[in-house]
């Protein structure tokens, strides 16, 4: 691709902060720690200013270290108010970010009018400008990735188990306060390290979006730490080259927008955990119940009746409700799958259907019975919970319950018991 | 009026409708969504903007408070639905709104007065020559109507639903059972706190309204315990934050809004060393008073134990302390006239006796 020099610095930083900050990002996100990185971020501003003012140069290094000195104090003062005082993290973390950020700002204005301060080069601090970036920063940005990504690898055991068990990694005699603060540190080295590309505002996103997004698709950490490290660095290379395509594109923002797309994303299609597959779910799992209790109804009338003949849907209707169209969709999906036989308005359980009635109405009365005899609950109070039950015990669980019971015939209002038969293979 | 007493004003009125809100959020454990709802109404302020071509509050206001809507509702949709904890909800949310904000203005509205800097870290030193004109009329400074309004809307928020705010905030279950909706409530507020955070804007700007909204909250919950007084005593520390800062930003010739947050915080710093109840100084008293009382007491047990006068020499080695701690000790006790000391050895006095037992039977009366 044909890149000049410079955006190809962009790219490269953008694509290094997008793999560190992801792994980072992820022990935050489970430490429920996200926000401690915007805070690190706002509170390393006044470190950059002291720094500028006491060495009066705008080499790297430097800056790095006041940032990363204010932004461990900030992190440190958060802790000692929360664990010291009745204030909690939430106004912790607001105090310490705004107020030492209100410092840099006046320290900021403060070098302004210095004679021979020009704010521009620490200016770049407050919102990125990944444009500014050189090849001398991408170097630096590389060495300390590295660094933190072998860090993480060195440790990785112990700070899985800071994430997930604190307490057994404590007594299993593991120095876990010093390994929060160590963590912690890493957090303010790629705060740091990002500052420059992404700005204050924003660096907490390449934190937590990926490592969020990422949690969507696994349980398991070493997979969530890799997924996390490709969205960051596959947001970081879209955004820069949006960025570096697209006139007056800030790069920072638009890495921040890739990544809440990625994220998006996540939360609506990832297998599993997806809120589109969990509607999915729901949806099928409402249907089968409004289905099964379909066979119920055509089960008892016919019970009632000592035949199981056809019955029209206006009694059918008239026990639940419900509106026609439903009834005719659940209806053909059971014709379909050979439970019933439709002829107009009529509706007749097939042999198989009534078989697979019986199950219901046996998961039904078996619990409803297990209700009174066991819970010793009053036989006007069983039908409601049964109701729900019968539709997720499952069938060798019934046969366990109805052997507790000493396979019963009777259920508590005196109706009987449809004995146990074997299952159909029908589509349900 | 003159220029200083235009922007010490509308400073002292930020600071004071914030503080009405900011001691809810702190309160509520909510500190955070303030932050996050001050940086997310960017977008609504730029679509404002291209709505209607100009920077008139009200449409800002309008829009602003819609988009701090939409991150509360985003917030817990993504919370709720279990798939995200609160923090990383608050973590993803307002950042990508904020970029949005950045990408809408920087993209298309960069070269009118939109201005990025001024929206991050507001400018009050310009509040005194920006007027809102009304029929050609000038009315005074905008800032002055803005941040008015927002305190007086403020205010009659907080006296209308004070006692619904209370119950909610200290006991949302009993607010819910006796019908008082805590939901709506906590809408409104989030809505008050939008509101209170776009009028707050061009003053102090989206970063440090933050420290408006908590830090004198914070302050004052570490002085008082009843809400009114907390919520007295954040309006007062907020409006001496605001002052303050505009004298030490003159003395410094610093930003003003930089320097209000700064003197927040150290006026918070001061209330946690120094506060009489929850402060850091008095809790090390309190501590020390226990701790001296408490090894009073152990010592008298020991003495009491032997049933006679024992060595003072071996005192030490048994309960691990140094020589120079049991001296204290001793010297205090002996003050008290609870130990006395005979020929190196040591004694309970009956009055010493008289105490343990008081003691002891306190700590059962505790127990049971």
């Amino acid at each position: 691709m044909d890149l000049s020099f410079s955006a190809r610095n962009v790219l490269a930083g953008s694509a290094i902060l997008g793999v560190v900050g992801g792994v980072v990002g992820c022990f935050a996100l489970l430490r429920r720690q996200s926000l401690l990185g915007d805070a690190l971020a706002h509170a390393a501003l006044p470190g950059v200013c002291l720094a500028y003012l006491a060495t009066g140069s705008k080499t790297p290094l430097p800056l790095f270290l006041g940032a990363l000195a204010a932004g461990i104090l900030g992190a440190l003062a958060i802790l000692g108010t929360v664990r010291s005082s009745r204030i909690k993290e939430d106004a912790a973390i607001g105090i310490v970010l705004s107020v030492f950020f209100g410092a840099g700002i006046v320290l900021l204005t403060y070098i302004q009018k210095l004679p021979t301060g020009n704010q521009s080069g620490l200016d770049k601090y407050l919102f990125g400008q990944a444009a500014t970036l050189v090849e001398r920063d991408v170097a630096f940005m590389a060495a300390l990735g590295a660094a933190v990504l072998a860090a993480v690898a060195l440790f990785y055991k112990e700070l899985k188990l800071l994430a997930f068990d604190r307490a057994f990694g404590e007594s299993l005699g593991l120095p876990m306060r010093r390994l929060e603060v160590f963590l912690t540190a890493l957090l303010a080295i790629v705060v740091v390290v990002g500052l420059q590309t992404v700005g204050v505002v924003l660096i907490v996103a390449t934190l937590i979006t990926p490592a969020a997004a990422a949690r969507q698709w696994t349980d398991r950490l070493g997979v969530m730490l890799v997924l996390a490290a490709a969205i960051g660095a596959g947001s970081g290379v879209t955004g820069a080259l949006a960025s570096a395509t697209l006139p007056r594109l800030p790069t920072g923002p638009a890495i921040v927008l890739a990544a809440s797309a990625v994220l998006a994303v996540s939360l609506v299609a990832a297998p599993s955990r997806g809120l589109l597959w969990a509607w999915v779910r729901e949806r099928r799992t409402a249907a089968r119940v409004q289905r099964e209790n379909l066979l119920k109804d055509l089960y008892r009338l016919g019970e009632e009746g000592d035949s199981w003949g056809p019955v029209t849907t206006p009694v059918l209707r008239g026990l639940r409700g419900g509106g026609a169209g439903d009834l005719a969709r659940q209806a053909r999906r059971l014709a379909a799958a050979g439970l019933v036989e439709i002829s107009g308005d009529r509706l007749q359980l097939t042999a198989m259907g009534l078989t697979e009635a019986a199950r219901v109405v046996r998961k039904h009365r078996l619990w409803e019975l297990f209700l009174a005899r066991r819970l010793e609950l009053p036989s006007d109070h069983v039908h409601g919970p049964a109701e729900a039950m019968e539709h997720a015990l499952s069938d060798e669980a019934v046969e366990e319950l109805a052997a507790k019971l000493g396979h019963p015939l009777r259920d508590p209002h005196g109706r009987p018991i449809p004995p146990a038969l074997p299952a159909v293979e029908a589509g349900r | 009026m003159s220029p200083e007493v235009v922007i010490q004003l509308v400073g002292a009125m930020v600071a004071a409708a914030c503080a009405l809100v900011g001691t809810f959020l702190v309160l509520r454990k909510m500190a955070l969504l303030g932050d996050a709802i001050s940086h997310a109404v960017l977008p609504g302020i730029a679509i404002a903007f291209f709505v209607t071509g100009t920077r008139a509050p009200l449409p800002m206001i309008l829009g602003a408070g819609a988009l701090g809507l939409l991150t509360v509702v985003l917030v817990e949709v993504f919370h709720k639905s279990g798939r995200l904890r609160e923090d990383a909800s608050i973590g993803v949310v307002f950042p990508g709104l904020f970029a949005l904000g950045v990408i809408l203005i920087s993209r298309w509205a960069a070269q009118v007065d939109l201005d990025l800097d001024c929206v991050l870290y507001g400018e009050i030193a310009y509040a005194p020559w920006d007027l809102l004109v009304v029929g050609g009329r000038a009315l005074g400074p905008k800032a002055l109507w803005v941040t008015g309004a927002t305190l007086a809307v403020n205010l009659a928020f907080v006296l209308a639903f004070y006692k619904e705010l209370k119950l909610a905030t200290f006991d949302p279950g009993l607010a819910a059972a006796l019908g008082y909706a805590p939901a709506v409530l906590h809408y409104l507020l989030m809505a008050a706190v939008s509101g209170t955070v776009v009028g707050a804007f061009e003053s102090v700007g989206a970063i440090l309204v933050v420290a408006m909204l908590v830090v004198p909250p914070a302050t004052a919950y570490l002085l008082a315990d009843r809400l009114g007084v907390v919520l007295a005593l954040a309006v007062a520390c907020g409006v001496a934050s605001a002052l303050g800062g505009y004298w030490l930003a003159r003395w410094w010739d610093a930003s003003i809004a930089g320097a209000m947050a700064v003197v927040a915080g150290a006026l918070f710093a001061l209330a946690l060393a120094l506060s009489p109840r929850h402060g850091l100084t008095a809790r090390l008293l309190a501590r020390r008073r226990l701790g001296a009382r408490l090894a009073g007491q152990l010592l008298m047990l020991h003495l009491d134990k032997g049933g006679r006068a024992l060595p003072a020499s071996d005192l030490a080695a048994r309960f691990d302390w140094s020589e120079r701690r049991l001296a204290r000790e001793l010297a205090r006790l002996e003050r008290a006239g609870w130990v006395v000391r005979r020929a190196g050895a040591l004694a309970l006095t009956p009055e010493g006796a008289t105490a343990l037992a008081e003691t002891g039977r306190a700590a059962l009366a505790h127990r049971s």
